[in-house]
């Protein structure tokens, strides 16, 4: 077991990129982000990796899907309107099967916004990312030390489907530093007879392309890519559950907002509240069968967000909308406090609907 | 089951972020639970600096303090923005050359060193921040001295390891004050 070191989350995305083998970084600094940059700027050079700020995000995401494409391990970074300027690519890495990391270090929006933390890339993150029916393995840390072991798993799940994965944190996950211990894990091997690397004239040449002009091909393309994603629901999902044995009203909450959830939900059980969260860690996929669930034992949800209650679709067609699901939320870079959350169990325990 | 919640604030350059660091590593080195959370954004920039920092025995939920047990003010708007925060019974450390007046709680345990005056006649200037954080340690009951050489060790960079003795002795400064 190596050593706890202390590490703010946006240095430990770094650390365990590297450590998961990734050699190739293309980003464009952007707060509350820029510290992953940073920590690839000073260590690539001296392991014989590449760092390279691009001259925009939008080059960044282009030289990833270059690299993707010889079946190295890439990654970019960036905050919200960054990560909207990489839209397009992240449909051409989608549309060309190529695996990626991306991490998403979310602000306050939308336009420019602020730069104080939030979570209101849910929908934009969950629901595609860009134009055209395609998914992202999304995955929320909510610690540092899950900073860095959801970037390890973030490659690997990338390589495994053959798709992006986000990292989807926002600025406290970013900025906070917590032990962290690092270590350097076991890289499962994948194929990848699909990568450009020269055929060395003894190979049909490999093509990485998004475009397609016949109609049953794209279609094909299409379908085969779902029968993936399908499988990506049935064996991906990741999720924590907290206090929720005995719970009669469920907190529903990722990243910051799980902490904030969890301190409320300590201080409603000293009051008698049976209160309990659900921590999604994969947001798409959702977490469908612990929400179906828990809507048979609980009363309500509360989903507590940093958004203006993006995560409540989901939660409401995973619980088949069996229990009422309402919203606990401060947006804009701000942070709802453990009382306010603690003020909204109190308002909807026992049939309160305030 | 214990948790003390740390607020340490002034202005950018003061060492804000480092002390914080430091005490981070204090707890981290006694295997405590520790979170530590700067304030960030346009206001660093000459404008005020912040560093939450929490200690326990507990996983920490939100690494935000919004009423901590310790006020560590360096200058005067970051007194008057936080006084009313600390709990009662809370302990606010100031520096008071910095700060002309005291804080005006009288259910909180006031110390007013005056940090910046002592590290000058030392011949430290920078390191006020650590007076502080010595006063801190001897005054906080999450803390003690033993085992600040290691976490020194930690903070402070391999590259500028010629700094650790006069850290140390600034630690003692404040600590003996």
């Amino acid at each position: 077991m190596s050593e706890k070191v202390l590490m703010k989350g946006n240095e430990a995305i770094a650390e365990a990129a590297i450590l998961a083998g990734c050699r190739h970084y293309f980003g464009y600094p952007i707060t509350p982000q820029t510290e992953i940059a940073a920590y690839m700027a000073k260590k690539m050079p001296k392991i014989g990796g590449c760092f390279l700020q691009a001259e925009s995000e939008v080059a960044a995401i282009n030289m990833v899907y270059g690299v993707a494409g010889t079946g190295k391990r890439v990654m970019t970074s960036s905050s919200s309107p960054g990560i909207s300027l990489k839209a397009e690519g992240l449909s051409y890495l989608a549309g060309s099967d190529l695996p990626s990391l991306v991490v998403n270090v979310q602000r306050g929006g939308p336009g420019l916004g602020g730069i104080q933390p939030s979570q209101s890339d849910y929908f934009q993150a969950t629901k595609g990312g860009g134009h055209g029916d395609f998914k992202m393995i999304v995955l929320a840390p909510s610690s540092v030390q899950e900073m860095a072991d959801l970037t390890i798993k973030g490659f690997d799940l990338a390589e495994k489907y053959r798709m992006t994965a986000m990292i989807l944190a926002d600025g406290t996950m970013g900025q906070m530093m917590e032990p962290v211990t690092l270590e350097a894990p076991s890289v499962n091997e994948y194929d990848k007879s699909w990568a450009v690397t020269g055929t060395k004239c003894d190979r049909k040449k490999n093509i990485i392309n998004s475009l397609s002009l016949v109609p049953e091909e794209l279609e094909k393309l299409n379908f085969a890519r779902y029968e993936r994603y399908k499988a990506i629901e049935e064996n991906e999902v990741m999720y924590e559950e907290y206090m929720m044995e005995d719970a009669e009203i469920c907190i529903a909450a990722f990243g910051i907002a799980a902490r904030v959830a969890k301190n409320a939900i300590n201080a409603a059980r000293k009051e008698g509240i049976k209160a309990g969260l659900i921590r999604p860690i994969t947001l798409w996929p959702f977490p469908n069968e612990v929400f179906k669930k828990a809507a048979d034992k609980v009363e309500s949800f509360i989903s507590v967000e940093l958004s203006m209650g993006q995560m409540i679709e989901d939660i409401r067609l995973a619980s088949e909308c069996k229990k009422p699901v309402y919203l606990c939320n401060r947006v804009g870079g701000m942070i709802p406090s453990p009382e306010m959350v603690l003020e909204s169990i109190k308002a909807h325990y026992k049939g309160g609907t305030k | 089951m214990s948790t003390t919640q740390i607020l340490i604030a002034g202005f950018g350059g003061q060492g804000v972020l480092f002390a914080g660091k430091f005490l981070a590593y204090k707890g981290l080195l006694k295997d405590k639970q520790v979170s530590w959370l700067p304030s960030y954004g346009p206001e660093m920039r000459g404008g005020t600096a912040n560093c939450s920092v929490i200690i326990g025995d507990e996983p920490i939920g939100s690494p935000i303090i919004s009423n901590p047990d310790c006020l560590v003010a360096m200058n005067l708007p970051s007194l008057k923005k936080y006084e009313n925060d600390v709990v009662p019974g809370g302990i606010i450390i100031i520096d008071s050359s910095l700060i002309g007046e005291m804080p005006e709680r009288d259910d909180v345990t006031v110390f007013a060193v005056p940090a910046t005056k002592m590290a000058n006649d030392e011949g430290f200037s920078t390191l006020a921040n650590m007076i502080l954080m010595g006063k801190l340690i001897k005054e906080c009951d999450a803390f003690s001295f033993d085992g600040t050489e290691d976490v020194l060790k930690k903070v402070v960079p391999p590259k500028k390891a010629n700094l650790t003795e006069i850290n140390l002795k600034a630690l003692k400064t404040g600590y003996e004050y």
